[in-house]
């Protein structure tokens, strides 16, 4: 081998090498912000943080009941809202989206997707919070519906154009009309895939802070009343985070950690729910 | 010649004569129009699909609306003017636009060679065995809501950065205008590395559906020339997917414009412009996040709407430029729409 050419070998088996341990530190940082979410949170997680409701500033112990059946109320609301729209809106996608309505709708789906959710959040202020004249768990929830329609309504798009043109046609020429035909045999094919990007979906939601701070802004009681403010887990660590005292600190580590397994629990039915799927489809 | 205007349906020729015989075609699609459940199903779906474009209109109207009176009263010089006094209504978001974009390309200078080594390691080095596992475990830092990345920030990074981080860079490179001043632990530089954590499995997820779109033939006949494997990569896929990858390296920029809480939290909220990575900064969703809700005046308000605005319209520009570029290569396929 002439000089030129171990060098290029070298160069090559380096530059492997160093394509290799970035990946690794992608990884390791993973890794390393779930060790730290487990050091910092997992010790306060006991029956007081689930049942209880921030005791006043200053004092030690509480919990954050509030905060956790608020992000529930908050983020079912948003699905009630946007789970119909966007599936809808998927299937108009698959079924008709061939003409011109159906390029403008896919365009405008893709620039939301990529729409600040904070911008998000100041359409939702606009429209309910201060015809209102005070914020609400419901201005909340349609903020967080707004952001997740757009994703919900491609992903459900994929999924139904996936199922084989032989089935929807086989379902017509046994004289099904078209809309049975859709959601009968269509779209119950793909219904593991749609139920997949819903999901996603609300995992993705029910991590957003940045929509809740001028809608659903925030609350230290507990509440269930959708038309008043409601603390939910995200603004609560965002709250908290930035606080003086140690104990605020600490809740915001565990209600992380609380925030983070219902996003990583939601994530992994969803790669179940594919998997189910490809098991059909074999 | 005059003909009477006869009433068509009195003469006998139009009672009696058979109705022109439709052909199979026409009469089954007269039979489909007048399925009720069909027009139905279509009505309701046009219905749904038109939220969204609703949505679209509405959100921008309310923008501009909102942001009307700081428009007049400051004109494009908005932009570009550097003075934020809600007391004496004079507001200028240029602080905010550079600190928007300095911490986003600082994200992009940490989170491009990380993302492309992901996404080359996994599609053209890494044994079969290893795919799966560290493509899901670099798509689960997209998982990670975005206040816990800041929480993190706060508590881990920020106290990592000032012990071990910043004290030999400053000795390194205090002299230069970048690595000047007191560090307080709120910066841009911190800002700039939770971003680039937070983008880069944006960027390798879509990078990487991009180099597994370059044909097989591209490393075989780079190869078949005598090629290292790294000269088959760095010489014929890199530069067959370039198109591809800048699009997925601005579609992580576009993600990094906007990203909000995280940012918030670490960059330390300062209208100011500093050239130093290790002063606080401003970003413009930080701003809309902090100021908005505690607006002081009607001008202020219609500030922040402007400063919304223009993030808005930054980051539509910036995800329609990739998106087209993803296009060119991966054509058809909605490539990485999944992975976001």
């Amino acid at each position: 081998m002439s000089g030129r050419s171990v060098r290029r070998h070298v160069t090559s088996g380096l530059m492997t090498s160093l394509v290799a341990v970035l990946s690794f530190t992608a990884v390791f940082a993973l890794v390393l912000i779930l060790a730290d979410l487990i050091a910092k949170g997992a010790s306060s997680l006991d029956w007081d943080f689930f049942t209880k409701n921030p005791v006043p500033a200053g004092q030690s112990g509480g919990g954050v009941a509030n905060a956790i059946v608020g992000t529930g109320i908050i983020v079912g609301l948003a699905a009630l809202i946007g789970l119909p729209v966007g599936v809808g809106t998927g299937l108009y996608l698959a079924e008709y989206g061939s003409g011109r309505l159906g390029w403008t709708v896919r365009f405008v789906a893709d620039v939301l997707n990529g729409t600040p959710s904070i911008v998000i959040g100041i359409f939702a202020w606009t429209r309910l919070v201060r015809p209102m004249h005070g914020y609400s768990a419901l201005a909340g929830s349609v903020a967080l519906a707004a952001l997740m329609i757009p994703m919900i309504a491609r992903t459900t798009e994929e999924m139904v154009r996936l199922v084989p043109h032989s089935l929807r046609e086989a379902a017509l020429a046994l004289g099904y009309p078209r809309w049975r035909t859709s959601l009968r045999v269509v779209a119950r094919t793909a219904l593991a895939g749609i139920v997949t990007g819903c999901l996603v979906g609300i995992a993705r939601i029910a991590g957003e802070t940045a929509p809740l701070i001028f809608t659903a802004l925030g609350n230290l009681n507990f509440t269930t009343n959708i038309t008043q403010p409601m603390q939910t887990l995200p603004h609560e660590i965002y709250e908290y985070a930035q606080g003086p005292f140690e104990e605020w600190h600490r809740l915001a580590w565990a209600s992380a950690l609380v925030l983070m397994s219902l996003v990583l629990l939601l994530g992994v039915t969803a790669r179940w729910a594919i998997r189910q799927r490809h098991g059909a489809a074999r | 010649m005059t003909t009477l205007p006869v009433d068509p349906a009195t003469t006998p020729d139009a009672v009696s004569a058979p109705a022109p015989t439709p052909t199979p075609q026409a009469e089954w699609r007269t039979l489909r129009g007048r399925n009720v459940g069909d027009r139905l199903y279509r009505v309701t779906l046009t219905a749904l699909a038109l939220v969204l474009p609703l949505l679209l209109v509405t959100l921008l109207a309310e923008l501009v609306i909102g942001a009307w009176p700081a428009i007049q009263r400051f004109g494009l010089p908005f932009v570009w003017t550097s003075v934020w006094d809600p007391v004496a209504g004079v507001f200028g978001a240029a602080p905010m636009i550079f600190g928007t974009l300095a911490s986003s390309l600082l994200a992009l200078l940490i989170a491009v060679p990380l993302a492309l080594g992901v996404a080359i390691y996994l599609t053209e080095f890494s044994p079969k065995w290893l795919r799966q596992p560290i493509a899901f475990l670099v798509e689960l830092l997209a998982a990670i809501p975005s206040v816990v990345y800041g929480l993190w920030g706060i508590f881990v990074l920020i106290p990592f950065l000032r012990s071990y981080v910043v004290p030999p860079l400053r000795a390194a490179l205090g002299w230069t205008p970048f690595f000047s001043g007191v560090f307080y632990g709120n910066s841009l530089l911190a800002g700039g590395i939770i971003l680039a954590i937070m983008i880069v499995p944006y960027i390798a997820a879509v990078s990487r559906e991009v180099l597994l779109a370059v044909p097989a033939n591209q490393r075989e006949a780079a190869i078949g020339m005598g090629a290292t494997r790294w000269e088959a990569v760095w010489t014929a896929v890199v530069p067959y997917g370039r198109a591809g990858l800048i699009g997925a390296i601005i579609l992580g920029l576009g993600r990094a414009l906007g990203e909000t809480m995280a940012v918030t939290m670490v960059i330390g909220n300062r209208h100011d412009i500093s050239l130093s990575v290790l002063q606080p900064a401003y970003t413009m969703a930080a701003a809309i996040a902090n100021e908005f809700s505690e607006a002081v005046g009607d001008l202020h308000l219609a500030a922040m709407f402007e400063v919304g605005l223009v993030l808005f319209v930054i980051t539509v520009i910036v995800n329609a430029f990739a998106r087209l570029l993803i296009w060119r290569v991966a054509r058809g396929t909605a490539v990485g729409s999944r992975a976001l």
